[in-house]
C-alpha cells in the first residue's frame, strides 16, 4: 500500500502509474496517436452529414428559390414548360407508405408473437430467420418479381373489377388494367417492411418480464387475454418504434416501387392508378433531366425526403432505446 | 376449477373466452404464415425460372444485342465486386473507426453527436446518398464513373458497420479492458490487440452483413456508376453493376432480357442470401 504513494516504481499497479501520468496531462504517444487518428476517422460522419446536407441543399436551392413553397403544394410536373411541383409525389409517397404500414403492421406484430410467446423454441429460431430474410432480399428483386408475378395478378383482379356491373362504376377502383399501379406498389412495400417492426416487435417482446404473463396466468387469463392486457401494452412503446422504422424504410424505398408503381406524375385518384413517389421519381429522371430546373427540382425532392427520413428514424430510434433497459442493448 | 357449479352465464363466458383465445392462435399462425409466403413465392419464382438461363457463358460473356439468345454479364459481376471493393474500404474503414470511438470513449463530448448521426444516416434513403454522390464525384467529373457509385455504396454502409462495431464492442466485458490495463498495456493497445479481436467475430458478422445489403442497391447506382454494357476496368468510367442489369432488363420489353434478368436476380439473390446465411452461422456460433 506505501507503494502507490511513492514516485513511479516498476511494482506499482499501471492503472495507477497511468492515471498520475494522465494527471501531468501525459498520455502515452501511441495512445495519444490513437485518439487522434479514431477521432479523425469518427468525425468523417459529422462531415459526412454536413456535405450530404450541403450538396441536396445547394442542389436544389435553384428549384427551392423559383419555385418556393409552391414546390410542396403545386400538382403539375412539366418538365417541358418548367413547371414544377411535387405535391403528387409527397401524396403518392405517404399513401404508398401508410398503405404498406396498414397491411404490414399487424401481419408484422402477429409474427414477432408467435415467434416470442406462441412457438417452441425449435420453430422460434428458424421462423425469426426467415422473417429476416425478406429483408435480405434486394429492392430490385422484388421490382423484378413484382413486374413478372404480381403484376399480372393484379391485372386480371383489375378485369375482374371492369367485368363486374357493380364494381366497374365505383372510381375508386378504376384505372386502366395495367397491373402497375398503386396497390401494385402498396403489396411490394408491405412484403418489404414486414421485417422491420417484426424484428423490433419479437426483441421488446422479448424484454416483457417474466413476471407480467406469470401475474395475469395467475389470475386466469386465457393466453391472448395475457397477450392482450399484460404483454403487448408493456411493450407498445417499442413496437410503435418498429412501426416508424419501417415507416423510414418505406418512404425512401425506391426500385421496387419504381418498377411497379406505373411512374406517372400526377396524383392517382384510384387504389390501382398510376402515379409515382418521391424516390421513384428521382430514380425514373434523374438521368434524363437536362435543364437545371428540372435537375435542381428532383434533388430538391430529395432533400425533402432526406429530411423526413432522418426524423422519423431519430423518433424511432427515441422510442426503441427508451424502453430498452441500461446495459441491454 | 371451482368447487361449485358455474352458472349459465359464466359458462358461455368461459367458452366465448377459449374461442377468442383459440381464434387468436389461429390468427397470430396465420400471420406468420402470410409473412413467409412471399419469401417462398419469390424464392420459388426465381429458381424456377433463373436457372435455366445461368451457364458459363452468364459469367464469362458480354451482354448479347436484345433479341439475340446467349451472352452474359460478366461485365456486371465483375463491376457489383469493384464498386464493393471500393464501397467496403469507405465503409469498413469508416465504420469501424466510428464505432470504436463511440464504444470506447463513452466519456467523449463527441460521442453523443456521432452516435445521433449515424443513427440518423441508417435511415437516409440510398438514392438520397446516391444524389450526394452524383454532386461530389460525377459533377466535377463531368461523366458518370464507378468511383461515385461505390463511394455512394460506401456512405450507405457506414452507418450499419458503426452499429454493428458499437454493439459488439461494448458486449466485450469491462473486466477485460481492465485485465489489460493491469498488465500496464496503453489504451492503444488493449483496444486494437484485446478489445477488437474479443469482437472480431461480430466486427466481420456486421461487415458483411452490410457488403450483402449495399451488394444488392441499384437505386444510387442509376446515377453514379450507370451501368456498362462493355468490359471497364477504369474507375473514372461507368462501370456495371448486377442490380443494374436487373432493373434495365426487366423494364425493357425484350424476352431475352428477362431471361438474363431473372438470373442475374437468382445469382443476386443467392449470394445475398449465402453471405447473410454464412455470416451469421460461422462467424455468430463463434461469437458466443
Amino acid at each position: 500500500m506505501a507503494q502507490t504513494s511513492s514516485s513511479p516504481t516498476p511494482t506499482e499497479p499501471p492503472t495507477a502509474r497511468r492515471l498520475a501520468r494522465r494527471r501531468q496531462g501525459a498520455l502515452p504517444a501511441g495512445d495519444r496517436l490513437f485518439d487522434l487518428v479514431i477521432l479523425l476517422i469518427a468525425s468523417c460522419i459529422l462531415v459526412i452529414t454536413a456535405l450530404a446536407a450541403f450538396e441536396l441543399f445547394s442542389g436544389g436551392e435553384l428549384a427551392l428559390r423559383r419555385y418556393g413553397l409552391g414546390f410542396l403544394t403545386g400538382t403539375t410536373w412539366d418538365p417541358v414548360h418548367e413547371k414544377y411541383g411535387a405535391l403528387p409525389f409527397i401524396v403518392g409517397t405517404l399513401v404508398t407508405s401508410f398503405g404498406a404500414l396498414l397491411l404490414a403492421v399487424p401481419l408484422a406484430v402477429g409474427s414477432a408473437l408467435f415467434v416470442s410467446e406462441y412457438a417452441p423454441r425449435w420453430l422460434a429460431e428458424p421462423v425469426s430467420y426467415l422473417v429476416e430474410l425478406l429483408a435480405a432480399i434486394p429492392s430490385v428483386v422484388y421490382g423484378f418479381w413484382g413486374i413478372f408475378v404480381l403484376a399480372p395478378v393484379i391485372r386480371t383482379i383489375q378485369i375482374d373489377i371492369f367485368r363486374s356491373p357493380i364494381l366497374r362504376d365505383v372510381g375508386f377502383l378504376r384505372s386502366p388494367p395495367t397491373g402497375l399501379g398503386l396497390f401494385t406498389a402498396i403489396l411490394i412495400l408491405a412484403v418489404m417492411i414486414v421485417p422491420f417492426t417484426a424484428s423490433v416487435a419479437r426483441d421488446v417482446l422479448r424484454l416483457v418480464p417474466q413476471d407480467q404473463r406469470e401475474g395475469a396466468f395467475a389470475l386466469g387469463a386465457t393466453r391472448w387475454e395475457v397477450m392482450w392486457h399484460a404483454v403487448l401494452p408493456y411493450a407498445r412503446a417499442g413496437i410503435l418504434g418498429g412501426v416508424l422504422l419501417s415507416l423510414g424504410r418505406a418512404l425512401g424505398e425506391t426500385m421496387a416501387v419504381t418498377m411497379v408503381i406505373g411512374n406517372r406524375t400526377a396524383i392517382a385518384h384510384s387504389l390501382f392508378g398510376q402515379t409515382a413517389t418521391m424516390a421513384s421519381v428521382i430514380a425514373n429522371e434523374f438521368t434524363e433531366a437536362n435543364t437545371p430546373a428540372h435537375l435542381s427540382s428532383l434533388i430538391l425532392v430529395g432533400l425533402i425526403l432526406f429530411l423526413i427520413t432522418i426524423v422519423v428514424n431519430l423518433v424511432a430510434r427515441v422510442l426503441i432505446h427508451r424502453l430498452t433497459p441500461e446495459g441491454i442493448s | 376449477m371451482t368447487a361449485r357449479l358455474l352458472t349459465g352465464r359464466e359458462h358461455a363466458r368461459r367458452r366465448r373466452r377459449r374461442f377468442t383465445d383459440r381464434l387468436a392462435t389461429g390468427l397470430v399462425v396465420l400471420a406468420t404464415l402470410i409473412v413467409m409466403t412471399p419469401l417462398a413465392l419469390v424464392l420459388v419464382y426465381l429458381v424456377g425460372r433463373g436457372i435455366g438461363s445461368i451457364n458459363l457463358a452468364f459469367f464469362t460473356q458480354l451482354p448479347a444485342p436484345a433479341g439475340e439468345a446467349g451472352g452474359g454479364v460478366a461485365q456486371a459481376a465483375v463491376g457489383t465486386l469493384e464498386l464493393l471493393v471500393v464501397a467496403s474500404a469507405i465503409g469498413l474503414v469508416i465504420g469501424i473507426g466510428t464505432g470504436v470511438f463511440v464504444a470506447e470513449y463513452p466519456g467523449h463530448p463527441l460521442v453523443p453527436t456521432v452516435r445521433l448521426l449515424s443513427d440518423a444516416l441508417i435511415g437516409v434513403p440510398a438514392i438520397v446518398m446516391g444524389i450526394v454522390a452524383y454532386a461530389l464525384l460525377v459533377v466535377p467529373l463531368r461523366h458518370f464513373n464507378g468511383l461515385s457509385g461505390g463511394v455512394s455504396l460506401g456512405l450507405i454502409m457506414i452507418p450499419y458497420v458503426v452499429r454493428a462495431t458499437d454493439e459488439v464492442m461494448r458486449l466485450v466485458p469491462t473486466m477485460v479492458r481492465e485485465a489489460g490495463f493491469a498488465l500496464g498495456l496503453p489504451r492503444w493497445r488493449v483496444i486494437l490487440q484485446i478489445v477488437i479481436p474479443s469482437a472480431a467475430s461480430g466486427i466481420v458478422t456486421g461487415a458483411m452483413l452490410a457488403m450483402a445489403r449495399v451488394a444488392g442497391e441499384a437505386a444510387p447506382l442509376l446515377f453514379t456508376a450507370f451501368g456498362n454494357q462493355y468490359w471497364n476496368f477504369d474507375p473514372l468510367k461507368p462501370v456495371a453493376a448486377l442490380p443494374l442489369v436487373i432493373y434495365t432488363y426487366s423494364i425493357s420489353p425484350y424476352d431475352s432480357w428477362h431471361r438474363i434478368a431473372s438470373a442475374a436476380s437468382l445469382v443476386l439473390v443467392v449470394f445475398v442470401l449465402v453471405t447473410t446465411l454464412l455470416t451469421r452461422f460461422v462467424f455468430a456460433r463463434r461469437a458466443r
